[in-house]
This record gives structure tokens, sequence and C-alpha cells, in this order.
């Protein structure tokens, strides 16, 4: 019983000391009472799986937070199913489009949940890549007519006796099956599943002189490190790639733009003129890139670059 | 003449021809007709071509998209219900996770949380499983993952909450009334089967993507357990209890409020426990839809290759699930002492009292987290934490030297594996024509599993054939059979040997456990990177994650064989590898075929992810359907053919492993029964 006293003696004790020291009040404040602009609240940014898109996503998530103090979402997801967030009000803005014109139809023009927001400056290339020492080697290969005759040399365990041409995400856009089909090419579509087993895959094949041809595009920073060689197919022109089963020409130059959900452009915040006004070149991109690549963290990249280019941060934040 | 001889010479010739020679026969049929005719009916389907049917399932998604806003179900039943769950989630985010209220910080902030899960574990466990929380909980905040792991956290409390909900009454209702119980099972059945992956689309579909997606998937997954277990549970109540309250006048509802629902508690805090396991599963699924947490890191770890930062995350997924797991089952251990014997007058105030100075002690911390910055927010780095980057940096740079060093050997297997092993299985399965599949199929179906299973097999395979699917579906299945064989020899040599050494068995066992709840997605990462792109990362991923399954299963099994057995094997002087072939492995065989056929549910669940890195097939065309909105359609018929494919797999298994074992049966005692005709 005495024991049992003490021990409620010594806790109320704690209890009170504990009070004592709670007493002198908060340091959390709430945010609009110290903001001094419009308060900006939460942003959703998607990112989709490419480092170029991360790049943006970094800057803009750092200058919104750092100018404008709001408070940044990033969510990773891939291209098409970021789309779907407009219409459940998940996702704010996509920074890096590139093309979807049915989705611009379906969320634009018919859902009406979505915005064009201008274009973000990169220019965007999708084609096929060689490693550098091949194409030295083999100056004719990076014609796709000549690819047959190296098919042979292209065969991994995982291409069934053709010539394996190596694919990213299985989100990516792409048309490499239908093109493999329709130009006649000994060849088959191998996915690596992501940008970075793409990198990682024509890295080994440069070092080790190995024959690989794969799905790769611009920006990216690692055609800085390693220059592939692009592999010229049959010329783009307007509307052959219409029909996705019978394309056989090149991708489409893309000129990337930026998709905003409807309802937060219409919302008042600060956020949506940085939106509207951010725009970079390719190497500003791939510089930024380059960082994340090396694991540098998306605050401390974008804080790199951002402090090296005070007046182009200065314009986007410019309401005009 | 003996009685055996007589016995033979009345069965007519090809009665004695045996089971493995039939079989035999049928695999010597499959390879030479497979060879003359290969490549002939294969009925192959190029990634972006579609079927009439894939275009149709397209249709009806488009359909749904552009009258979302205006048809009622969707404006009304459908938007409610994810308004509704979506509401409880961000109240539990802004309770613990998201910056809420105006405020830069949750409500309760790491200080509070901390405090108050590890009173929460003493008052419903014990002082052990409140330490292993505060521990867990500190440690996921020095890895630098509160913020996600608080996500994680608050979208799994949701899913359990309402899977509770929902749940218990239904399976109240269930063990009640007979009816309920033929429709519900077989429901539950194919929600537990499906692979998750495969109903994200459909999912999407009815509840686009976000939170309330996530939780709703989570739910599905994670409810079946609990309905099971209370409808155990209160059938298990006994009968002469029920009976003399029905004899003092109970009415049904106070039967079960006063007589079953207490004396099935147990059972159902084991329900709960393992619906939190199962909704903690999905965390890396979730993700894919816009949930918020730890999957997120560890999606992005996927992305960029970064085998430390998935793993840090897969870590700080493992230590909560771990938290999660012992909590609730001690509190259903507390459940069964309170239940069972009253506890002492003295103990039960002293707990009292340590409860009250505990209770006072959370109000304390919830309070100064919500006030101070140090007791919100957790100390360290925002990102990498205090040691969250050291081991980042020290597990990228063993990937990177094993990456390194490793490649030839990787490559040597690959190679090997591939095309000895993976590329003429293919052969033999994909490239034979499709109704020469299907007669080895059935054929096999019915010297192995009986007639009865011959509707189930000619029914799966009609559907796979009506897929559109039939090609990418054998290549599935091809992989699924390679990995499913390389569980069962590894998972039977690791089982043998732990069953022999209690010793090492208590090492490893923890590595198992947390094994099983790792995302199979944090095992592709390293994978990727020794084994490449390749059919083969796939197959070696999910034999890691079925491989601790099949080993439990195993060592139970040849634990279970009497130890008198063993002895009388050991007194006739039968070698230590005798004992193991002639002895314990026969005795466990129904551990065995039940092992083999978890495996093969578990192999099958993993295959679909391998999609991502490059296994392909139907694997690779969920992932597509999901992320390509012209695909759609046939995504779904992708994902509707794997669980085709698993159902076909698992009854013909559990049928041909029931019969080998009736059969077993009726052999031994035939065999007494001749040795007793002899003397």
């Amino acid at each position: 019983m005495n024991f049992r006293r003490k021990w409620a003696a010594a806790l109320a004790a704690a209890l009170a000391g504990a009070l004592a020291l709670t007493a002198c009040g908060s340091d959390i404040e709430s945010s609009s009472s110290s903001a001094s602009q419009a308060p900006c609240g939460t942003v959703n940014i998607a990112v989709n799986p490419w480092v170029g898109y991360e790049a943006d996503a970094a800057v803009v998530a750092h200058v919104l937070e750092t100018k404008l103090g709001c408070t940044v979402e990033l969510k990773n997801l891939t291209e098409e199913v970021s789309w779907q967030g407009f219409a459940s009000g998940t996702i704010d803005v996509i920074l890096e489009n590139w093309g979807h014109d049915d989705l611009k139809q379906k969320y634009i023009e018919q859902q009406n949940v979505a915005v064009e927001v201008g274009q973000t400056g990169n220019k965007g290339i999708i084609g096929w890549y060689v490693p550098p020492w091949l194409a030295e080697e083999y100056p004719d290969i990076t014609e796709y007519k000549n690819l047959n005759k190296y098919a042979a040399q292209f065969k991994t365990t995982e291409s069934g006796g053709k010539g394996q041409l190596l694919d990213g995400d299985p989100s990516y856009v792409t048309n490499d099956e239908a093109l493999v089909k329709n130009l006649d090419l000994n060849f088959k579509v191998v996915y690596a599943g992501s940008e970075n087993a793409l990198i990682e895959a024509f890295r080994t094949a440069e070092e080790q002189r190995k024959f690989l041809i794969g799905y790769f595009y611009e920006p990216q920073w690692f055609l800085s490190e390693i220059p592939l060689v692009h592999v010229s197919l049959p010329a783009y022109s307007e509307g052959c790639d219409a029909d996705p089963a019978a394309v056989a020409c090149d991708y489409a130059p893309y000129d990337l733009d930026k998709i905003a959900r409807k309802a937060f452009m219409e919302s008042g915040s600060p956020a949506v003129t940085v939106i509207k006004n951010f725009s970079w070149t390719n190497d500003d991109q791939n510089a930024v890139a380059k960082d994340i690549a090396d694991k540098m963290s998306y605050d401390d990249a974008a804080k790199k670059w951002v402090d090296a280019h005070p007046d182009q941060v200065a314009a986007w934040l410019a309401t005009s | 003449m003996t009685t055996a001889t007589v016995a033979a010479g009345s069965v007519p010739w090809w009665r004695r021809v045996t089971r493995p020679w039939i079989v035999a026969g049928i695999l010597v049929a499959w390879v030479v007709l497979g060879t003359l005719l290969r490549g002939r009916d294969t009925m192959a389907l190029a990634t972006q071509d579609t079927t009439p049917l894939h275009n149709s399932l397209t249709d009806v998604r488009n359909w749904v998209d552009s009258h979302r806003a205006t048809a009622p179900l969707f404006s009304g039943v459908l938007d409610t219900i994810r308004t509704g769950v979506g509401s409880l989630t961000s109240a539990l985010q802004d309770l613990i996770s998201q910056p809420s209220f105006d405020r830069p910080v949750p409500l309760i902030g790491w200080l509070g949380v901390v405090v108050l899960a590890t009173f929460g574990a003493y008052a419903l466990g014990n002082l052990r499983v409140a330490i292993l929380t505060a521990a867990g909980f500190v440690a996921v905040g020095l890895l630098g993952l509160w913020q996600e792991s608080m996500d994680t956290l608050a979208l799994t409390v949701a899913a359990v909450l309402l899977s509770l909900v929902i749940g218990i009454p239904l399976g109240v209702y269930v063990a009640l009334s007979p009816t309920a119980e033929r429709l519900v099972t077989p429901v539950l059945d194919t929600m537990q089967a499906m692979p998750t992956l495969v109903y994200l689309a459909p999912l999407t579909l009815f509840f686009l993507i976000g939170p309330p997606a996530a939780v709703i998937a989570t739910l599905i997954y994670a409810m079946p357990p609990v309905v099971r277990l209370t409808a155990l549970g209160i059938r298990q109540v006994n009968a002469a209890a029920l009976e003399a309250s029905r004899s003092l006048g109970a009415t049904r509802w106070q039967l079960l409020r006063t007589v079953q629902l207490p004396m099935a508690k147990r059972t159902i805090v084991v329900g709960i426990n393992q619906t939190t396991m199962a909704a903690f599963s999905m965390v890396m699924i979730a993700a894919l839809i816009a949930g918020p947490g730890l999957g997120q890191t560890v999606l992005q770890g996927l992305s960029a290759l970064d085998v430390g930062r998935a793993f840090t995350a897969g870590l700080a997924i493992v230590i909560l699930a771990i938290v999660l797991d012992r909590v609730t089952t001690a509190a259903s251990e507390r459940a069964e002492t309170t239940y069972r014997a009253g506890v002492n007058e003295q103990t039960r105030r002293t707990r009292r009292l340590i409860l009250a100075g505990g209770g006072a002690l959370t109000a304390i911390a919830l309070y100064l987290s919500y006030s101070y910055y140090w007791a919100s927010t957790f100390p360290g780095p925002k990102r990498g934490g205090v040691i969250g980057f050291t081991v980042d940096d020290a597990v990228n740079s063993a990937t990177d030297w094993a990456r390194h060093t490793l490649h030839p050997v990787t490559d040597a297997i690959t190679k090997v594996v591939t095309y000895g092993l993976i590329n003429p299985l293919q052969a033999l399965i994909a490239e034979s024509p499709w109704y020469l599949v299907c007669a080895v199929v059935l054929a096999l179906t019915w010297t192995l599993a009986g007639e009865r299973s011959l509707i189930v097999a000619s029914v799966c395979l009609a559907l796979l054939l009506a897929s559109g699917l039939w090609e990418s579906s054998m290549v599935t299945l091809t992989s699924v059979l390679v990995a499913t064989i390389i569980v069962v020899v590894v998972g039977v040599a690791v089982g043998v040997v732990l069953a022999h050494s209690p010793r090492v068995d208590t090492v490893i066992r923890p590595e198992l456990d947390a094994a099983q709840v790792l995302p199979a997605f944090v095992y592709l990462v390293p994978f990727v990177g020794l084994f490449g792109p390749t059919r083969l990362t796939a197959i070696i991923a999910a034999v890691v994650f079925a491989l601790p399954v099949v080993i439990k299963i195993v060592v139970d099994g040849i634990r279970a064989v009497p130890p008198a057995t063993v002895e009388a094997g050991i007194a006739s002087g039968s070698s230590r590898w005798q004992i193991i072939t002639k002895v314990q492995l026969p005795q466990s065989r129904n551990a065995l075929a039940l092992g083999a056929n978890q495996g093969l549910i578990y192999v099958l669940s993993v295959v679909v992810i391998g999609g991502l890195v490059g296994a392909g097939a139907l694997g690779y065309l969920v992932v597509a359907g999901f992320s390509q909105s012209e695909l759609f359609g046939k995504g779904l018929a992708a994902g509707a053919a794997i669980v085709v494919l698993g159902i076909l797999l698992d009854r013909v298994t559990q049928a041909a492993a029931r019969r080998a074992q009736d059969r077993e049966h009726r052999l031994t005692k035939q065999r007494q029964r001749s040795k007793w005709g002899f003397q």
C-alpha cells in the first residue's frame, strides 16, 4: 500500500513538472496568419517516371515552397494515370506532357476538367538509339533499313531468336511494336521497365562493346555522358502516326507542354502564375536532372539551379 | 499362390499401367507432337493488337468516362462512397501526417504519436509490445521516413476500420445463415486470390485515382480474413453453452451479444490481425493509384533503380508491419487470458494505476506535439533523416559492388537457366498448337486429379481461349511453372534443414516473417540490377517472395511427423538421409502438397509484377492496360486471364493432392492387409 502511494506521488510530481514546462505556450503558428500574401494552400504535382520530369517538378516545387509558401505534394504516377487525377481532383498540374492528343480530347474537350497552360520550352525527341561505339564500327547501322543485317547480333535471352529492341517503362509513349512489324524488321520489343534500366543497359553496352538498340529520348542528361547515336526511321509527316497499328514512320517532334486542372487554375492561388510562366531550355532541365540522377535531393538540386538563375525565376513569379 | 498375385492377375492389363507411366506417356506425346506442330495455331496476338472483346471493354470504359458527371450511379452512389472514404482518410491524415487546419504541421506530431501508440500497445497488449512499438516508431523516424510512414499508417487504419465495420457484421451473418455462407465464400475466395494489380484498372474506372481509391483497393484485399474468422469464431461456440442460454429464454440477439460474440472474441481478434497485415501489404499497390506513403518512396526507388532508397522504405514497411502484427497478436492473447481466467486483484490494480499514469503522460505528449516544433516534426533532416542516407549508401555500395563483380556470374546464370529451362519449356507450352496444350492439360487433369476436375479445367481453358490472350497466358504459365519448381525444390531443402536444427530455425524465422511482409516490388529492384530486364528476374523475385511460406509449411509438416516413427527408423539402422527421404518427407506429403499449392499462388501474384521489368506476357498487358487508354480492355482481359490461370492451377493441384492422399491411405491399408495375408 505504502509502495503504491509513493508511486502515485512520484507520478503526480512528474505530471506537475511536465505541465509547468508546457505552460509557456506554443511555438507553432497557423500558416495563414504568418504569410504576407494570399494563402497558397496545397499544390498537387504529378511526377511521371523519368528524371527530366523530376527536374521540372523539383524546381517548380522549390519555387512554390520557398517563394510563395505553398505546400507541394509530389505524386509519382504514370502519364495517363496522372490525367485521371484531373477528374478526381488528386492532381493539379502535369508539368511535362508528351503529346497525348487523345487525352486532351477526353479531359479538356469532353470532360472539361483540364486546361492547357502553355509550353515548357523543352523540345522532345523520341527515337531509336545505339551506343556510340556501334555507330563508329558499323556506320550503316544508323539506317533502319540495315538493321535486319545485324539482327542476329542483337539477340538476347529474351528476344526469342530475333534481335532485341529495348523499350523503357510500359507506360511510355511508344509505337515500337507496330514499327517493327510494319517495317518488316526481324526484331522483338523487350521492356526494360524503367528509364534507369534503359540507361544502365546503354552504359553496359558502351563499356563492354555489346550490341544494343533501344528506345530513348531527349531531353535526357545521359546523352551528355554517353552521346547515343540516333537511328533514322522513315521521316515523320503530319498524320502518319494516326492509326497506331499502321505506323511506319518516325516519332513526331514534340513541343512539351503543361496541363493543369481547370478548377485549380481558376482558384486564384498564387501558384497559378508560376505554373503558367514556367519555361526553360533542354540544357536547364538536363543540368538539374543530372544532379538528381547523381542522388542529390530534389530540394538541393533545385536550389542550386534557382540560385544560379535569379532573373529567370523572377520572371516566373511576375504577374503580368 | 499368394493373395497379392491373385489380385494382380484378375486386373486387366490396362489397369496395371501405373499413373507415373501414364503421365510420362502424355508428356512424351506432347513433346513429339509439339515439335512436329511447333508454331502452328498458337493464337499469338501482337501487343498493340486487340480483339473485338478487348475493344468492347475499352468502349465500356470510354462510356463510363463520358457519363461520369451525368449518370446517377456515378455522380450519386459511387461519388458518395468516394467522398465518404476520402474524408475519413484525410481526417486521419490531418491528425498524424499532413499539415492541417492552416497549420504547417499535423495535429499530432511525432512525440504524440509515439507515446500514444506505445500506450495503446500497453493497454491492448503488454509491456513487451509497448517497448517494441516505441522502438519501431522511433526507428522509422530516424530513417527519415516519418511523414511517409504516418501517411501509410493513416491509409491502413482507414482501410482496417472500414473492413471491421463491414466485415464483422458480415461474418456474424455468414455464421448464422448457411445461404449467406454459400453466397459469400466464393466472393471472398476471389477477393483474396485475384492479384491486386489486376483490379486496379476496373477500380479506378469507378473510383478514379487518389487516396479513396487506394483505401477501397486495400479494403477489398484485406476484408476477407476478418469475415472468415468472425464466422469461424461464432460457429465454434460451444453448443452446450448456447443450449443452456437458450433454455434460459435468451433471445437470438441476447444470445449473440452475451454468449457468441464474447466467446468468439479471440478468433475475431486473430481475424483483425490478419486483416491488418493484409491491409499493410497493399501499401505498394496503393501507391500506383496516388495513394500517399511509403509505397511512393519504393516506387521512386524502382524507377530510379535506387536500391538503397527502395530498401530503406521497405525496411520502414517491415518495421511497422512487425509492430502492428505483434501488437494485434498480443491483443488477441490478452483477450484469451482475460476470458479464460480472472486476473488477480493485485495485478489488476497495479495495471490500472499504470494505465492512468500512462494516460496522463499521453495527454501531455499529445499537447506538446500539438504546440511545439521539436515535438511535432521528427528531428533530423527532412530527406534522409538521421540515419536514412547512411543505410541508403551502405545498401547502394553493396549492390553496386555486387553488380560489378557478379555480373559475369549472373550473366552466365541467366543464360543457362533461360536457354536450358525457360526457353525450351516456353517453346513446348506457348508454341504448341492450342488444341494440343488443351488436350495435354485435360489428360493430365484426368490422370492426376480425377474426372470431377475435368469440368473446372475445361471451363478455365475455354475462358483463356475466349480472352484472346492464349499465347500470353501460356508464356506466363511457363514462368509460373519454372518459379514453382524452384520454390518447391529450394523450399523443401531449406525446410528439411530448419526442421532438423531448431537453433538455425530460431535465427532464420524472423527473417522469413520479414521477407513475407516486404513488398514484392522491393525485391525487384536489386534483381533487375543483377539479372537485367528478363523473365528470370521476375521468376527470382517470385521465388524469393514465395519461399518463406513454403519453408514454413514444410518445417511444420516435418515437425508433425510422430517422433516414434523417426525413432523406429533410427533403431532399424537407417542413415540420416534415409530418414529424411524414406520417412519424414513421405510422411509429410500433405504439407508438401499444401506448400506446392501455396507456392504456386504466391508465385502467380508476383509474376504479374514482373510485367514491370521485362517479363512481358499477361503481367505486362495488365500494367500497360492500366497506363495506356487504348489497351484498357486488353489489360482487363489479361487480368481476368491471370485469375482464370490461378483458379485452374489451384483447383487441379488441390484435387491431385487430395487424390494422392486418398490413394496413399488405400495403399497403406492394402499393404497392411496383404502383409497380414502372408502371415
